[in-house]
């Protein structure tokens, strides 16, 4: 089978001895290779318990986990935690040990030997974004939290494992420090393409980091299932409804590119051209406004009629300013602010080189919206006719 | 001041015989740390994670500490007869708990987070014991060490009442034939040397406390 999931949870569950209700009821989840599938869901939904049972620091009470197709519900489960990366919020450095040998504990214990050890340490410290002459020989009393978190991930991917579990790893972390690791870890990710389940109980970290994500209600039950996008865009329930929260809606709109909206074509012409002809073209579109532009086609003025009547040459003084730009590749949802800080609710749109694109407004973005809300339902409603 | 005088006259003319009750005393003293210790950590281990077991063994070791000093001693004489056995089994019996309380007490205060994370990387129960559990507790035991060497050294004093050897003897000479001749003194010498030996058994350990404690723990 080519399209083999590289984790599969096979109706999996976990009842605690002397509980009647599972914390984890009949699971069954794929995970694929290279992708960051989140879990997200309230506090004590069982996500962490579904994570822990993934290297089986919980075993499971039914049900059965495969890697790579393999069945690792009966190895030895230390022999199992070693191919598996795991990360969890309070880090759990090894205080008596320096930050080399924290992040060696793994590849020592399968046996590597001492150079590829120390090339090894140093290549996850400099991923992490830490300098290896600077923290190779320090303890763990001696970072801040940012840093730990990083030694944490560094410590992880020690023996460069598939697949990474991560439970809240950025959970107790300053915001702007949070904000910064979970990009540097998307930055890491790009390059290594790891197998990675994250849990969290924050729908916005779940949007970023996710590139699908499970929202999981009482007893780990899977409520929805999909990209950030399409859950966004088509909340199934209203339990899911709910979890995403207000403005969810605009939270969408992180996922939709300025490039991909049609824009409005208004006239144009550059300061080398007369007057004369700014004035033709704006009756061919039947505007009230053009674009002036300079030699490389670079927006520089809103022109009126009006402006173009001094039959004078046309510079940085005629007009109205353009204000912020934005640019092909840029999210609507900049796009929408920039929109809502500009008096006429429209935004110019520069390509790549800086060269003027076209002129978008809100209802493009209304647009956009209603379309990606349409897709999505349409995926449901064909997934539920084929079921 | 003269009387101090008249002590160091009798110390200086019987050096060498009170050297040799104190490194008697020491002997047995350290004897009897080394297997309390090794005994302790390893009983501390055990019972750690098991709470009815854990409450036995810290209840008994309690009990063995209230029993009179006198009574223990004697106690073993039917089993071990007179001389220095007796003195040294009843001693490791006093020095059992602060070392066991401090075992468990330690292995208590390593984090949660850091023994998930050594599991979480596949280290085995062993392991995790061997390269995180004891070493982070370490210097919490090494403090236990410490206090039943001090509590032993002052009882050792005691073994001289079952034939034992040790400084005892110089407090035991002395009181036995008080208002005589030099009986002060020696009781005195007694004293004072089972002082000084504690004192100089402490900084010993303190030293090994710290050689033995890995840097990152150390404030």
């Amino acid at each position: 089978m080519s399209n083999q999931p590289k984790i599969r949870l096979d109706r999996v569950g976990k009842t605690y001895p002397g509980t009647k209700t599972p914390a984890v009821e009949e699971l069954t989840l794929d995970v694929h290779e290279g992708e960051i599938l989140v879990l997200v869901g309230p506090s004590g939904c069982g996500k962490s318990t579904t994570l822990r049972l993934i290297n089986r620091m919980i075993e499971p009470s039914t049900g059965s986990i495969l890697l790579d197709g393999e069945d690792v519900t009966k190895v030895n489960p230390d022999k199992l935690r070693r191919r598996i990366g795991y990360v969890i919020q309070q880090i759990g450095l090894f205080p008596h040990q320096t930050i080399s040998q924290n992040i060696a504990t793994v590849p020592k214990m399968l046996g590597w030997d001492k150079e590829r050890i120390r090339e090894q340490v140093e290549t996850l410290l400099t991923a992490v974004g830490l300098d290896p002459d600077v923290y190779r020989d320090r303890f763990p009393k001696e970072l801040s939290g940012g840093q730990a978190q990083r030694v944490g991930v560094a410590r992880a991917l020690g023996a460069d494992p598939d697949i990474m579990l991560m439970d809240e790893p950025f959970g107790a972390i300053d915001p702007i420090t949070r904000d910064r690791l979970q990009n540097e870890f998307l930055r890491v990710q790009a390059e290594l393409h790891k197998t990675i389940v994250f849990v969290t109980h924050d729908i916005d970290e779940a949007i970023k980091m996710g590139d699908r994500i499970a929202i999981l209600g009482d007893r780990s039950t899977i409520r929805q299932i999909d990209t950030p996008e399409r859950i966004l865009a088509y909340p199934v329930d209203e339990f899911v409804d709910d979890f995403i929260g207000a403005g969810s809606t605009i939270k969408g709109l992180n996922f939709l590119e300025v490039g991909s909206l049609k824009q409005i074509d208004y006239p144009t012409m550059t300061t080398s051209e007369s007057p004369e002809i700014g004035v033709s073209r704006l009756d061919e579109a039947y505007q009230e406004w053009l674009v002036l532009l300079d030699d490389a086609r670079r927006p520089i003025r809103w022109v009126r009629r009006e402006d173009l009547a001094g039959h004078t040459p046309l510079g940085n003084e005629s007009g109205e300013p353009v204000g912020d730009k934005l640019r092909t590749d840029d999210t609507l949802f900049h796009a929408l602010e920039l929109m809502v800080q500009s008096a006429a609710g429209q935004t110019i749109v520069i390509d790549a080189q800086g060269a003027y694109a076209g002129v978008v407004d809100t209802t493009h973005l209304n647009q956009a919206i209603r379309r990606a809300q349409r897709e999505a339902r349409l995926h449901y409603e064909e997934l539920e006719a084929n079921s | 001041m003269e009387a101090l005088g008249n002590w160091f006259t009798y110390v200086q003319d019987n050096f060498s015989y009170i050297m040799e009750a104190t490194l008697d005393h020491a002997r047995l003293v350290l004897v009897v740390v080394v297997a309390a210790t090794v005994f302790s950590v390893l009983l501390g281990v055990f019972v750690h994670r098991r709470p009815v077991l854990r409450v036995v063994a810290l209840t008994i070791s309690g009990i063995l500490l209230t029993i009179p000093s006198l009574a223990m001693f004697a106690l073993f004489i039917p089993i071990f007869g007179i001389g220095n056995p007796p003195a040294m089994v009843a001693l490791f019996l006093y020095a059992i708990l602060p070392i066991l309380r401090n075992t468990v007490t330690g292995l208590d205060s390593v984090p949660p987070a850091v023994v998930e994370s050594a599991k979480g990387m596949g280290m085995s129960s062993a392991q995790q014991l061997v390269r995180v559990k004891l070493p982070l507790a370490w210097p919490v035991i090494m403090t236990g060490v410490r206090i039943s060497t001090l509590l032993v050294v002052s009882i050792a004093a005691i073994a001289v009442l079952v034939g034992g050897d040790g400084l005892g003897t110089y407090i035991q000479a002395g009181l036995t034939r008080l208002g005589l001749p030099n009986a002060a003194n020696s009781v005195w010498v007694g004293v004072v040397f089972t002082v000084l030996l504690g004192l100089v058994l402490d900084i010993v350990l303190a030293i090994v406390q710290r050689l033995t404690t890995p840097r990152g723990l150390r404030a």
